[in-house]
């Protein structure tokens, strides 16, 4: 029953985008189509979820041909949980940008591709989740790549062509690392199963083993945006329209680091680059959070905080203690619901206030409560403020530290010691700062933005404004903006799920680290996909 | 595992060149310079399914170890029409990105002096076209001039001026309605 439903969650997607592209002509339809399509996966996403948790990963060959020659497509509990979580936000953003369509008259998304690519990068996300060979991830990768230059460039203003050229052709050079990786794997191993290579690399030479390592991390560490290789996202994400800018800030660079996760739980079993990925992950916290703090719009600030918390992830992956790897899958889910409805409130706040940088926005807070409400909550917690679950990942996350530098009894999944206790300790202080200017950012923008008085907004000069005060005669004209119902409701149910995250955290924790101890064993994973023993 | 020198050399040439060509700042050589290094990427996928064989199709009579490894190709191949994609789209971003340097955001836009300059072209064109018309009726009229017993002169003359504002407010008018309807 469950084999049936895996190739499902990129299948519908597909299908979908074919009759959302025959249907360019009838919006509602398009519309229609995306919404039953995403709502759909969602359910089986659901489902897959708790028949994996409860009777183990689910495997399909596709085609039937047996594991090491053809497709396959694998769902343990990190795939179900990532696959369930992205389904959910995709159809809240869908939602949300549905909501904007209406209320814009389709001036913003004057185009009828848009549901189309949209349901295209679902696809390749999922696709990505699922996939049990590295051939197939990189497929799924450009899925998805493919679909967001063409989300990314929507409408080819020269804003967006600009800030799409940088992000296409950083992909576009990561994808190349990529494949290279897999034709050496392969030239090494004879194969690009994931399960088999899991054996098969541990086999080989150390030296190949980093060559081949470190050529994936490179890969996925472009996608992720992790620190040497992330100055290309906050110049690219914020140009996007509010929707696609959610999406890609909340989903895609995740998938690059669930790519990290398996790379590192289940690939390179024997290989060990922990300690350089504890360093990155410090370095990618301090100097993402560092960007931020200069910036005065919103949505580059947004997007800074969205590097630095990308740490974070490393930081776990880098501990590889089982510990570690709940609190990153933790952190993960947390990340990509809080970001995403932190970008779609700004998205509001773009409508409403009409402007995203603080010099020219104030007195929302009276304006509009229920906007301020909906930016508060998911803002404290991004800055990991006690009740939310920012602060129990990130509480989750240092632990995790602490006990790898003391006990080694927890034993770690990755095969090999995380770092030196000091430089443990060194990036635990350094996420700890992280977390407080990532508060005194966001706060900054609350008290700019929320709080200020209309009065105080000082030195404010617009040309718009010296027009009509050359012009006595002109009457006042005042603009009555409505905030789109739709779009509010997509928010805020997003802002519910983030404190549901809060709420039943407990359970989900529990849930993550029974992925993690999943992850933690390679040899279940390979026992799953070939029933009969490796050769 | 045997790998062929040429190929080797070859790979390693389109590596060169493409990461050389793709430092460019002009987008067209850095689409070049994908397409260089992505070839490279293939080849290299290539070498590394080992020493070359018989066609890898499985029958009577063949021997397994003496095909070919199909998986690499069937990488390859995937791997051309993913490219293949990307280069179409990175052509038409070129050409968008190209527009937009020409001719800036206003490269969208019909210029209102455009415009006008060809309403006065439709309307220099009408004037001469109507121009022979005036000219036969001018003739006319000084026949009539010279003959008044005639006396339908005037009013002839009255008559086609008519006709021919009457024609002229009629397209502009219809012009008029087709600039509103292209607008969104």
């Amino acid at each position: 029953m469950t084999a049936v439903l895996v190739p499902l969650v990129v299948l519908l997607p597909m299908l979908g985008a074919a009759t959302a592209l025959i249907l360019g002509r009838h919006r509602r339809a398009q519309m229609a189509v995306g919404i039953s399509v995403l709502a759909a996966v969602t359910g089986i996403a659901a489902v897959l979820l708790v028949a994996v948790d409860t009777s183990g990963p689910a495997v399909v060959y596709l085609g039937a041909w047996d594991a090491p020659w053809g497709i396959t497509l694998v769902v343990d509990r990190l795939s179900a949980i990532m696959l369930v979580i992205s389904a959910i936000m995709l159809l809240v953003v869908l939602v949300y940008s549905v909501g904007q369509g209406i209320a814009d008259r389709h001036r913003e998304t004057p185009v009828s591709i848009f549901h189309p690519s949209y349901l295209i990068l679902s696809a390749g996300v999922f696709n990505a989740f699922i996939a049990g060979d590295l051939f197939n991830l990189y497929v799924g990768f450009e899925i998805l790549l493919a679909a967001s230059y063409v989300l990314l460039t929507l409408g080819g203003t020269g804003e967006r062509i600009r800030s799409g050229v940088t992000y296409i052709i950083t992909s576009l050079v990561s994808s190349l690392f990529f494949l290279s990786a897999i034709a050496l794997i392969y030239g090494a191993t004879g194969t690009a199963n994931i399960a088999q290579l899991s054996v098969r690399l541990a086999e080989l030479p150390q030296d190949v083993q980093l060559i081949l390592h470190l050529l994936l991390l490179v890969a996925f560490g472009i996608k992720a945006a992790v620190f040497p290789l992330s100055f290309w996202l906050p110049d690219s994400y914020p140009t996007a329209p509010a929707p696609v800018t959610a999406v890609f800030a909340g989903l895609l660079t995740k998938v690059g680091v669930y790519a990290i996760i398996r790379t590192e739980t289940v690939l390179f079993t024997e290989s060990d680059l922990s300690t350089l990925l504890i360093v990155i992950g410090g370095l990618t916290m301090l100097i993402g959070i560092l960007g931020a703090l200069t910036q005065a719009d919103i949505k580059r600030l947004l997007s800074f905080t969205l590097v630095s918390h990308i740490g974070y992830m490393i930081f776990g992956i880098g501990l590889s203690s089982v510990i570690g790897l709940t609190a990153t899958i933790y952190y993960v889910v947390h990340h990509i619901t809080v970001q995403t409805a932190l970008f779609l409130t700004t998205g509001l706040i773009e409508r409403f206030g009409g402007a995203t940088s603080i010099t020219r926005l104030a007195g929302l807070a009276k304006a509009s409560p229920l906007l301020a409400v909906l930016f508060f909550i998911p803002a404290m917690n991004l800055g990991g403020i006690p009740p939310f679950s920012g602060f129990l990942g990130k509480a989750g996350l240092f632990i995790a530290g602490a006990q790898g530098t003391t006990a080694d009894a927890s034993g770690p999944a990755g095969g090999g010691a995380p770092g030196p206790v000091w430089l443990i300790w060194v990036v635990i202080a350094a996420g700890a700062a992280t977390s407080l200017i990532t508060l005194y950012a966001l706060t900054r923008f609350w008290n700019m933005a929320f709080w200020r008085g209309r009065e105080e907004l000082e030195g404010y000069e617009s040309v718009l404004l010296g027009s009509v005060l050359e012009a006595p005669e002109g009457a006042t004209v005042t603009a009555t903006r409505t905030t789109p119902v739709l779009m509010v409701v997509a928010t805020a149910s997003l802002v519910a799920v983030t404190v549901c995250l809060t709420v039943f955290a407990g359970p989900l924790y529990d849930l993550a680290g029974r992925a993690a101890e999943g992850l933690s064993d390679p040899s279940v994973y390979v026992s799953i996909v070939f029933p009969e023993g490796v050769r | 595992m045997t790998a062929s020198l040429t190929l080797v050399i070859l790979m390693a040439v389109l590596f060169g060149a493409g990461i050389s060509v793709m430092l460019e700042r002009s987008l067209t050589r850095v689409l070049i310079g994908f397409l260089l290094v992505g070839n490279a990427v293939n080849i290299l996928m290539y070498l590394m399914s080992g020493t070359p064989g018989l066609a890898p199709i499985l029958g009577a009579g063949v021997d397994e170890g003496e095909i070919s490894d199909p998986l690499p190709q069937a990488f390859v191949l995937t791997a051309i029409v993913i490219n293949l994609g990307i280069t179409a789209f990175m052509l038409a971003l070129i050409y968008r990105s190209w527009w937009l340097a020409k001719l800036g955001a206003k490269g969208d836009l019909v210029d209102d002096e455009a415009e006008l300059a060809e309403d006065a072209e439709e309307t220099a064109d009408l004037i001469r076209s109507s121009a022979a018309d005036d000219e036969a009726i001018q003739s006319l009229i000084e026949a009539s001039d010279e003959d008044p017993s005639t006396g339908s002169g005037q009013r002839l003359d009255e008559v086609d001026a008519g006709i021919d504002e009457e024609e002229l407010e009629r397209e502009a008018s219809a012009r008029d309605r087709d600039d509103e309807g292209s607008r969104p």
